[in-house]
């Protein structure tokens, strides 16, 4: 009788699972940015990043292509956020050669875009790809990030095909290396 | 047939199970239904405030907020506008500052002070000092919203989370979770959503 119930445990895991994956690639066609209505924007100097609301984003948390992302959530504003991307940058320098991906959300918000976020990439010339998810209903994409993540951040999601983890926490060096060996070794 | 959906159904029961296991496992602070604690913190106008000093209340809109985090910046005045709402009903807001000022000099008492006159905070604003309270409440980020019941047995948690669904524009919000939480707390129904997600700065320790 247990072994009967979770065995449909796992079937419809995979059938959530499997479901979940083909709406991504979906989204992955129609990859939408979204400008943001409530902010004026100067059209002729629109931010350098792509934005967007979390189906926009989708796509890059579900890519399918042997690769492992590290996909660091982050903001200007975020102290912790900022003292932990030298180590994130680092690792990718140190990494990119064993198809490593690095995605820095940025979720500062709309008015600091140009007047911080934009200054501050160009100034640590970060090497990672810099985008920006712009969506306020956060109780709805946070949960389908990570049902466990309560919204803090920094928060970081290492992905590939095989493994998939999340971190509501800061990263030192040390430790960003010893997660990502998990998944490129 | 029918005997697989009904264990296509138990499966799915239990799997969700699993899920919220790990959610609650995961968090430590106050779940909906548990009693908060009482404290004594000091208020910017220097008086110390607990929760027992508020003899009419019918509950308490505890809301963990600072200077600093863009986020609380943005919720001020609809924190203002809450305590304008509810304090006449008997639910105050009570603003707790969590964070260590030691690690953040704009959350220092003499920056709330500052900051409680420039925005003419009608409610009290306490210095978690030695931060102690915001780790009972289970408080991860700012702003961080409780409200509680007063009741016989003590203060029941009746909703956590965030104030409303978007931060960047309170014209832009479809669901404002605060106060459908107190509306239903005060007409003695059924809370719908008890528990919401939000970004917010982490609590500086």
């Amino acid at each position: 009788m247990k072994h009967l119930l979770f065995l449909w445990s796992c079937s419809i895991l995979l059938m959530v699972g499997c479901g979940e994956k083909s709406k991504s690639k979906e989204t992955a066609q129609t990859h939408k940015e979204v400008a943001h209505a409530g902010v004026q924007m100067d059209e002729n100097d629109p931010v350098k990043f792509p934005v967007y609301d979390y189906e926009g984003l989708k796509p890059l948390l579900y890519k399918d292509d042997g690769k492992t992302y590290i996909i660091n959530f982050w903001a200007t504003w975020c102290k912790p956020c900022i003292e932990e991307l030298p180590y994130f940058e680092k690792v990718y320098e140190e990494q990119k050669g064993n198809n490593v991906e690095l995605v820095l959300v940025s979720l500062d918000m709309p008015s600091m875009w140009k007047t911080r976020l934009e200054p501050f990439v160009e100034k640590k010339g970060l090497k990672g790809k810099v985008v920006i998810l712009d969506d306020p209903k956060q109780n709805e994409w946070i949960p389908k990030i990570d049902e466990a993540w309560g919204g803090g951040i920094p928060a970081t999601l290492i992905y590939n095909k095989n493994k998939r983890s999340f971190y509501e926490r800061g990263f030192t060096y040390d430790e960003l290396n010893d997660e990502l060996n998990k998944f490129i070794n | 047939m029918k005997t697989l959906k009904i264990f296509g159904l138990i499966a799915l029961v239990v799997t969700l199970g699993a899920f919220s296991g790990n959610l609650t496992s995961k968090y430590e602070g106050y779940a909906i239904g548990d009693i908060a604690t009482d404290f004594s913190l000091k208020n910017v106008d220097g008086s110390m405030v607990s929760l027992s000093d508020y003899n009419e209340a019918k509950g308490f809109l505890v809301i963990f907020t600072c200077n600093t985090c863009p986020y609380s910046v943005t919720y001020e005045d609809r924190i203002n506008a809450l305590d304008a709402k509810y304090k006449s009903k008997g639910v105050p807001v009570i603003a707790i500052n969590p964070n260590n000022p030691s690690k953040k000099p704009g959350d220092s008492f003499a920056k709330m002070k500052t900051r409680a006159a420039e925005k003419g905070f009608t409610f009290p604003y306490l210095l978690d000092e030695g931060q102690t309270v915001y780790p009972q409440y289970g408080a991860t980020r700012t702003p961080h919203v409780f409200l509680l019941e007063k009741t016989a047995n003590g203060n029941v948690v009746r909703y956590i989370g965030a104030i409303d669904d978007n931060y960047q524009s309170a014209s832009k919000v479809d669901e404002k979770y605060v106060e459908n939480a107190v509306d239903a707390m005060l007409a003695r129904k059924e809370i719908k959503v008890t528990k919401t997600r939000a970004i917010g700065c982490t609590i500086k320790t």
